[in-house]
């Protein structure tokens, strides 16, 4: 593709910038009443951040109460609150929005040739229904009795007994999954209906083809989460007796039908952010994607088998061997997809012309936190070693690895690489390389000793530690300052850069996708025109 | 069910039937396995108590559970029979159609309070000491019953109610012959309901 065409849509795009009112409200109405998908994504990404920062807040004050044996900050039952706490912001409020509901509803049209998603107001409402979440979540901290203690899983039968606001906690979780749903089912719509003219199937940009795989486990795998929340609540107010084992009801099958959405929520968690590094890869190779197909497909194959894995989670609770030894091996197969993934970006990589800044350092650090990530999954997926690190900071540190490591990580490249289209100014990218590496750094003295610290027999959510770990605890919670810098150093950067940076180009970084073909930041309408696609989406060659 | 409402600045300009029927249908699979986890549970449990199941089934009205069940299926007649005469034209006709849906799915939640008031009067309700003397099947049958059925009365409820914001707009001329998407769509959320019925029924009711 030659220089001239890469700027022909933006070049007589005159429409003003989406950031610029210009709808029938003005103020911070035209923000609350937006239907643009751009503005929503933005409401996404102020209030997923803010829910971001209450969510480190309180992993770094857990790591604090760990630096010592006994009580160094808090009591044992606030530490229990935090730990339910700290992962049900972390899951529901921030890994599963972060990538979709932010970069799928700012990209996602655009990269298609769309002016808006299939159903704008839809989409505005699933925004109100996670900030109503977010609100509920927060009422249940200090109304009842005190905030829920269960841990992020609600496992019954101790959900049905606490006294503390488990109701409220897991209301806030149906909420959240209501407004994932609808998120979903605008995606998939939106994919199937809105593409430009000649954007077949197999020239969408991967981002698309991953947030498509997500949207569906999206809409098909939270019903199942929304019951089985239904439920606990019925149980809280009527004593149906359904998961209550005194009553004849069995607990295992509140855990299967938990996983059986929080697995594949899993995937709803680390697909999209696959997508943004494979659109962040081949810009910065210089290359066009290699084995485009396969990386399409292995997001649709992970969809798929990841829906079919969920009694991993369950080897030691007392399920059948046979179903164990099933499980165990499509635990196994889930690997092939994501393991394709993986070699594919590399293989871009190989003699391309590359050029190093933040997205690419971001993205990078994905794959290599990633790989360890799913690395240490397959270890868990092997019947005989699961039962020895089942419940220890080895689970701790390998999901870590994956939403952390990946997903964030994949959230802070996307954030680097969109963050010009978005705001159309640029970062200091020296400070953002800084940034990045020294949350590489933390990262890794952190979660890696946590692994150690699993392998040695440490258990996970416990308040107190034997003094053998004292070593590995001491080196996490250090670890767990160098990452917090890091961030700090990123966001200040990234806040910097909306008032100080230097206005970015239309295609700072030499992309070839639709979204760097018009203005920065793009006009309200996307696209003066439709335009019409003839080519791949990664046309480097 | 807000699937149904996709105007916009954009689709207004640009209406898209199909791209809103697709949005319905997903709508629907959320709603299949919202009630499938509900069954999954049925599944297992009565393979576990198949006798106190079947005993307590036995318990359950019949009439009532039948009448019910023709009264909804009446009702899906009724509300094919809008649609169609709405995309014919004949404003007045799908009216009265829509108005005997609605009608119908009334009288079912009537009926639906007459048979919970019978069991509740007979100390059959969750976590009621009638309950906690029989066996463990029995206790999880009515938990399953009163979980299924309700849930399933809740959406009978908000189809009556969407039903309703659709008769008025036919009659305020804002869903017509040429744009009835609406109503369509409506439709099909009140045939799901239906469906769901259709397996609740024998489920509890007829397999004893």
């Amino acid at each position: 593709m030659s220089d001239t065409s890469s700027v022909a849509y933006g070049s007589h795009a005159s429409g003003r910038s989406y950031l610029v009112e210009g709808g029938r409200y003005s103020g911070i109405l035209s923000w609350l009443l937006t239907t643009d998908h751009k503005r929503i994504a933005i409401l996404y990404l102020i209030s997923v951040l803010a829910l971001y920062f209450v969510g480190i807040t309180l992993g770094v004050l857990m790591r604090l109460e760990l630096l010592t044996p006994g009580e160094t900050i808090v009591k044992a039952q606030t530490y229990n609150a935090m730990f339910t706490l700290h992962g049900v912001i972390m899951i529901f409020l921030f890994v599963i929005p972060a990538v979709p509901a932010i970069f799928g509803n700012f990209c996602l049209p655009i990269l298609i040739g769309a002016k808006d998603v299939a159903f704008p107001r839809i989409n505005l409402m699933s925004w109100y229904l996670y900030i109503g979440g977010a609100m509920i979540a927060v009422i249940a901290l200090f109304t009842g009795g005190g905030p829920p203690d269960t841990g992020w899983t609600f496992y019954a039968p101790y959900s049905l007994r606490t006294g503390t606001n488990v109701t409220l906690g897991v209301f806030a979780a149906f909420v959240l999954g209501f407004s994932s749903i609808l998120t979903g089912l605008n995606f998939v719509t939106t994919i199937h209906r809105l593409r430009a003219p000649g954007m077949t199937w197999n020239r969408m940009p991967l981002f698309v083809w991953a947030t498509y795989a997500t949207a569906w486990v999206q809409v098909l795998a939270t019903p199942i989460i929304g019951i089985t929340l239904l439920l606990v609540i019925l149980e809280r107010f009527f004593g149906v007796g359904i998961f209550d084992p005194t009553k004849g009801g069995d607990p295992i099958l509140f855990q299967h039908l938990f996983w059986i959405y929080s697995h594949p929520a899993v995937y709803i968690m680390i697909l999209p952010g696959m997508g943004v590094i494979t659109e962040i890869i081949p810009v910065f190779a210089r290359r066009t994607i290699f084995g485009y197909k396969a990386i399409a497909y292995s997001s649709v194959a992970i969809a798929a088998l990841g829906s079919l894995v969920w009694g991993h989670h369950m080897f030691v609770s007392g399920q059948s061997y046979t179903a164990n030894v099933i499980f165990s091996f499509i635990t196994f197969l889930v690997a092939i997809p994501s393991a394709i993934k993986v070699f594919n970006w590399v293989a871009t990589l190989y003699k391309g012309s590359i050029l190093i800044a933040p997205p690419f350092l971001f993205a990078l650090a994905f794959i290599f936190l990633f790989s360890i990530g799913g690395l240490t999954g397959l270890m868990q997926g092997a019947l005989s070693v699961n039962v020895h690190i089942h419940d220890t900071y080895f689970v701790v540190g390998h999901f870590h690895y994956v939403m952390f490591g990946g997903t964030a990580f994949a959230f802070f490249a996307g954030l680097h690489y969109w963050y010009p289209k978005m705001f159309g100014r640029m970062y200091s990218q020296r400070t953002a390389t800084l940034a990045c590496t020294i949350m590489f750094i933390g990262f890794n003295v952190f979660y890696f000793t946590m692994l150690v610290l699993g392998l040695q027999g440490m258990p996970r959510r416990y308040y107190d530690f034997l003094p053998q770990f004292q070593m590995g605890h001491t080196i996490a919670t250090v670890g767990s300052w160098i990452l917090v810098t890091g961030l700090i150093i990123m966001f200040a950067n990234l806040l910097m850069g909306l008032r100080k940076g230097e206005r970015a180009a239309a295609d700072p970084w030499g992309g070839k996708t639709l979204e760097w073909q018009i203005p920065s930041p793009p006009p309200h309408e996307n696209f003066e025109e439709i335009p019409v696609i003839d080519r791949g989406a990664y046309d480097y060659d | 069910m807000d699937e149904s409402h996709t105007t916009s600045e954009s689709s207004a300009i640009h209406r898209d039937d199909v791209g809103s029927r697709i949005g319905m249908w997903l709508f629907l699979f959320t709603e299949l396995i919202l009630f499938g986890g509900l069954f999954l549970l049925y599944a297992v449990y009565r393979y576990l108590h198949p006798q106190e199941f079947h005993e307590a089934a036995k318990e359950l009205n019949v009439v009532l559970g039948a009448a019910n069940t023709l009264i909804l299926l009446t009702s899906s007649f009724t509300m094919v029979m809008s649609i169609s005469y709405l995309g014919e034209g004949e404003k007045k006709k799908s009216l009265l159609a829509l108005g005997l849906t609605i009608a119908l799915g009334l009288a079912f939640l009537v009926n639906k309070y007459f048979e919970w008031s019978a069991k509740f009067h007979h100390g059959l309700y969750p976590n009621s000491p009638e309950l906690a003397g029989r066996g463990q099947g029995d206790n999880l049958f009515y938990g399953l019953y009163y979980s299924m059925t309700g849930l399933h009365g809740l959406h009978v409820l908000v189809g009556v109610v969407l039903l309703s914001v659709v008769l008025i707009y036919i009659v305020k001329d804002k869903v017509t012959p040429d744009n009835f998407i609406v109503l369509d769509n409506s439709g099909l959320y009140w045939h799901l309901v239906d469906i769901i019925w259709i397996y609740l029924f024998p489920l509890f009711y007829l397999i004893t």
